[in-house]
């Protein structure tokens, strides 16, 4: 073991990176470990909207990516070590925290989890063997093998809305299949939606099982919510196949901690300081219960960790 | 790594004599730009064994198609003409890419 680091983050999506420009301008020692992409769920997204002070209107459309690679590049000029390795394992009841990758054990006197969330699949039959084959949670990565094909969108929030709008880049017609009669999305979107020719809706229904002999996609069994009702969608004759992209919300990518701190719904509970259960634990973006799960409110749960993390070190609490 | 496209991808992986590795990727694939260099490192380690090539799938969408590939990342290694090994998505981890390296060389010595 060389070295024991003031503070390990894992997971370098927004609240990671919040926290690591924080704790890089405090000083302290800081190692931030991502699995995969930086910025997690949001770099996947086509457009933010709603990160205040961030590029959004006519001509100065920014994608999610975009946005999070400054923040990579604004954490990572105070001094914030990184690593690319996905984390297997913790030891987080002593005061030393025992962070284990495949390649080591890294030691740090505090931990801030900020390992996000990822798409809650539909829980239906064929789903998980028609991932990447006509299922998709990613409309930016998979989007344009539907071109002039049909597309079918899983949920009514903000999230499968906009996407649905993105897809019509794409698709020869989108629609939003929706287990309630209305959009949940904010009214804004609804009227891009609702104005947008492309776009057509399936309310109160649900998909039961999704089907393709030939190994793609090409018909779904839809159930009608209100008459329980089943029937089957089937793919155009002539193309043979089309998309299901699904958005019906998130579920906490808590498993590595369940048992170790306090959660939940899966979800961490912490103080208004980001403070978990364990002393030098603290959890900051959407792997924390809390009201609003949005790239704003998760750059504030990491500035607020960071912070009690460098208070709690100074006053000696923890470390 | 060697660059496909629609005209050569027959003659290169299809038809070629030894095991080749494709990594399907695609403009705008966030998590595919997150992944390429890991596949780049894994050339560095396995490169004499297996040849290593990579296919912008948004220039070649029919062609991913027939291969099955409708999600992004891929990483497939082929043999004989043959897909023998897949990681699709999710599973298309380093870790995984490595394992599934490591596998198929261990099974050839």
């Amino acid at each position: 073991m060389e070295k024991i680091y003031d503070l390990i983050i894992i997971g370098a999506g927004p609240a990671g990176l919040a926290a690591g420009l924080y704790a890089g301008r405090a000083r302290l020692d800081t190692l931030l470990i991502e699995k995969g992409v930086d910025g997690g769920q949001i770099a996947i997204t086509d457009e933010i909207e709603n990160y205040p002070g961030g590029l959004s209107g006519p001509g100065q459309k920014e994608s999610g990516a975009e946005l999070v690679a400054r923040m990579t590049a604004q954490c990572t000029q105070f001094g914030v070590e990184r690593l690319s390795a996905n984390v297997t394992k913790v030891e987080l009841d002593g005061v030393i925290k025992r962070i284990h990758t495949r390649d080591g054990i890294h030691e740090a006197k505090a931990v801030i989890i900020a390992t996000g969330a990822h798409p809650r699949p539909i829980g239906c039959l064929g789903e998980e063997e028609f991932t990447g084959r006509g299922v998709s949670y990613c409309a930016t990565c998979d989007g344009s093998f539907f071109e002039g094909l049909e597309v079918f969108v899983i949920g009514g929030g903000d999230t499968a809305v906009e996407e649905a709008i993105y897809l019509t880049k794409f698709a020869r017609k989108v629609t939003i299949v929706h287990r309630r009669d209305e959009l949940r999305a904010v009214k804004s979107i609804r009227e891009r939606a609702f104005a947008n020719e492309k776009i057509d809706f399936m309310w109160n229904s649900v998909v039961t099982e999704l089907h393709g002999p030939e190994g793609v996609l090409s018909a779904m069994t839809v159930k009608d919510t209100k008459t329980g009702e089943e029937r089957k969608v089937e793919a155009d004759e002539d193309d043979g196949m089309f998309g299901v992209f699904v958005f019906i919300g998130f579920l906490p990518n808590s498993e590595l901690f369940e048992g170790l701190v306090d959660m939940e719904h899966h979800y961490i509970l912490t103080d208004d300081a980001m403070r978990t259960n364990l002393p030098g634990v603290y959890a900051a973006g959407d792997i924390r219960k809390k009201p609003l799960r949005q790239v704003v409110t998760a750059c504030s749960d990491g500035a607020v960790a960071a912070m009690q993390v460098e208070h709690d070190l100074a006053s000696g609490r923890i470390g | 790594m060697f660059e496909l496209d629609k005209n050569n991808f027959e003659e290169e992986v299809l038809k070629a004599t030894g095991p080749v590795l494709v990594d399907f990727y695609g403009n705008g694939c966030v998590p595919c730009e997150a992944l390429k260099p890991h596949i780049l490192r894994l050339e560095e380690e396995y490169g004499d064994r297996i040849r290593f090539t990579g296919l912008n799938t948004s220039n070649a969408r029919r062609l991913a198609i027939s291969q099955r590939i409708l999600g992004l990342p891929v990483i497939a290694i082929y043999e004989n003409g043959e897909k023998t090994g897949e990681l699709v998505k999710e599973d298309a981890s380093p870790e995984a890419v490595e394992d599934m390296l490591k596998e198929f060389c261990a099974d050839r010595t």
